[in-house]
């Protein structure tokens, strides 16, 4: 979640003008920014932020297993390995804490 | 409906519909002027890169020529009399009251060397960044008969709106005992399934409201998007309704005749009292008029920020982008406007992209309260978008009716879900 990123190859760019300083907690890991999609607040698939980490990314691990019944989950986890699949469920466990 | 401005009649200004953006962003800037970034089309894949842009703090304004959007997924609901239209119609309202400027117009041209969109009534919107989201283009010069004007006559319903009523109402107007013909064209288009979908909606309403009608899907080509799904299902629901010819057993259209009704292959003629005709499609005309799209008619990218393999510092996201294995729906659409407006906010910050990863969800309905969907989980491989091995895939072929019924209302709360986000 944390990669370093190259600022020289990009300061030509910035130098047109920056968007304000935004911290790495900011950015949503790889995959993130596409479950909410189907997860909101008052949806059928009820919203990600605030459960906790550890909720998130059993029910991943259950979905990816298959040992946990789904209509599409189960296609959706399997996108997903166990390291990225604990960064996507931190994230929106952070996001609901704020 | 849609945003307030009026325009002064014979006005050839464009209208400023949002309010003044800098007063209101929630992040202003901490030194120096903010990047500007011009965002055209106000879609699903326009309206959330806009809205995610400004919320990083850029300096956004969205292009839009519509006062407001009609969007196309649930619209086969209201070809087949489930549904009104006014389910379909999302105002701009709120997007106007997201930080951003809303600039009621149309592109109709780009300077890529001047980093500037002009609009047709002169207006010029200098970018540091575009992001084009100009969804598709219908083509009437392929297909003998099919020009501009057949659309009365032969609706697309491709884009919905007022086409969409119109064939819902040749439907509901037409003898009992009548033909249906609906068309479907070869790969690549807008919403690989909906074809599918529209035939199955409407041979529903035939079943139920029409006896003795028939409906003809004639295809271009031999596959197709949940075909183990949908075909199964049309034998159980629709034996006597539905026939399927599919591209080997002649069912490219080579020609219309829209005054006498036809719709002619190869090999027969086929006289329509509704005929619906989806022809060809490339991105939308600013794109090919900015450069940005190859000889296919559509828009190479770079997977993981959007950006134009023929234009530098212009991003191209939804149906006109060329996203390898991603198909052409809103839901793509909606998640590679985030994931652009991720990689032009860290571009325009000095920062290098993430290696993205992207979801697709397409549900469609076979009837009411019978959804199946086909979903894909993408990331960047060998400079396209491909699917990541393993995950994806359509719902399983032998679930039970509960598990239709499931899908069906979880694909009602996708719609919800998604225009709340993106225009709510
Ligand atoms: C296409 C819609 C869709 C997308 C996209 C989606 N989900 Fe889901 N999610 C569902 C549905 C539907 C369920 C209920 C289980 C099922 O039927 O698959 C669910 C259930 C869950 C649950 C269990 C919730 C509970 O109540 O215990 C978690 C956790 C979850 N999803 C996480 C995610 C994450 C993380 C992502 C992004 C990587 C994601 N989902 C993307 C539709 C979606």
């Amino acid at each position: 979640m944390r990669a370093a990123h190259s600022a020289s190859l990009f300061a030509v760019v910035a130098a047109l003008g920056s968007v304000p300083a935004r911290s790495d907690a900011a950015r949503p890991p790889a995959g993130a920014s596409s479950c909410t999609g189907c997860h909101a607040a008052g949806a059928a698939m009820g919203a990600l932020d605030g459960r906790t980490e550890a909720e998130i990314a059993d029910a991943l691990a259950a979905f990816r297993s298959g040992a946990r019944p789904a209509t599409i989950m189960n296609r959706i986890a399997t996108g997903f390995d166990e390291r990225e699949s604990r960064a996507v469920a931190a994230w929106f466990a952070a996001r609901g804490a704020r | 409906m849609g945003g307030a401005a009026d325009r002064a009649p014979g006005a050839t200004r464009r209208s400023v519909l949002g309010g003044a953006a800098a007063s209101v962003l929630a992040r202003p800037a901490l030194g120096g002027a903010r990047p500007r970034v011009v965002v055209v089309g106000g879609g699903f894949g326009g309206a959330t890169a806009a809205r995610e842009l400004a919320r990083g703090g850029a300096d956004v304004t969205l292009v839009e020529a519509s006062e407001a959007y009609v969007s196309c997924p649930f619209s086969n609901a209201v070809i087949a009399g489930l549904r009104g239209i006014d389910a379909q119609v999302l105002g701009y309202d709120a997007l106007g009251r997201a930080g951003l400027r809303l600039v009621r117009g149309t592109a109709s041209g780009v300077d890529p060397a001047a980093r500037r969109v002009d609009l047709g009534d002169g207006t010029a919107l200098p970018y540091d960044r575009l992001v084009l989201s100009p969804g598709i283009d219908l083509r009437f010069d392929v297909l003998p008969g099919y020009d501009a004007d057949a659309v009365t006559a032969m609706p697309h319903a491709w884009r919905a709106g007022e086409q969409t009523v119109l064939l819902a109402r040749q439907l509901a107007a037409m003898p009992e005992g009548g033909t249906v013909v609906l068309s479907a064209p070869a790969n690549p288009y807008r919403c690989p399934p909906g074809p599918y979908e529209r035939a199955s909606l409407i041979a529903h309403f035939l079943k139920t409201r029409k006896p003795r009608a028939k409906l003809i899907l004639l295809d271009a080509k031999d596959s197709f998007s949940k075909q183990k799904l949908f075909e199964p299902a049309w034998a159980a629901l629709y034996p006597d309704v539905l026939e399927y010819v599919p591209l080997a057993s002649g069912g490219q259209v080579a020609a219309v005749d829209p005054a006498a009704m036809i719709v002619r292959t190869d090999f027969a003629d086929y006289k329509a009292d509704v005929a619906c005709i989806i022809p060809p499609q490339r991105a939308g005309r600013i794109a090919a008029r900015a450069g940005c799209a190859d000889r296919s008619g559509w828009c190479p990218i770079d997977p993981v920020t959007f950006e134009s393999r023929l234009v530098p510092g212009i991003h191209v996201i939804g149906d006109a982008a060329i996203a390898g294995a991603m198909p052409k729906s809103a839901f793509s659409a909606n998640a590679q406007g985030k994931v652009c407006a991720q990689a032009v906010l860290d571009l325009l910050d000095g920062r290098e992209p993430e290696s993205p990863r992207l979801i697709n969800t397409c549900y469609s309905l076979v009837a009411p309260g019978y959804g199946i969907s086909v979903a894909g989980v993408f990331r960047p491989t060998d400079g396209l978008l491909a699917d990541v091995p393993g995950a994806g895939g359509i719902s399983p072929p032998d679930a039970p009716a509960a598990v239709r019924a499931r899908e069906a209302a979880y694909a009602e709360s996708w719609y919800r879900t998604i225009t709340g986000a993106v225009f709510g």
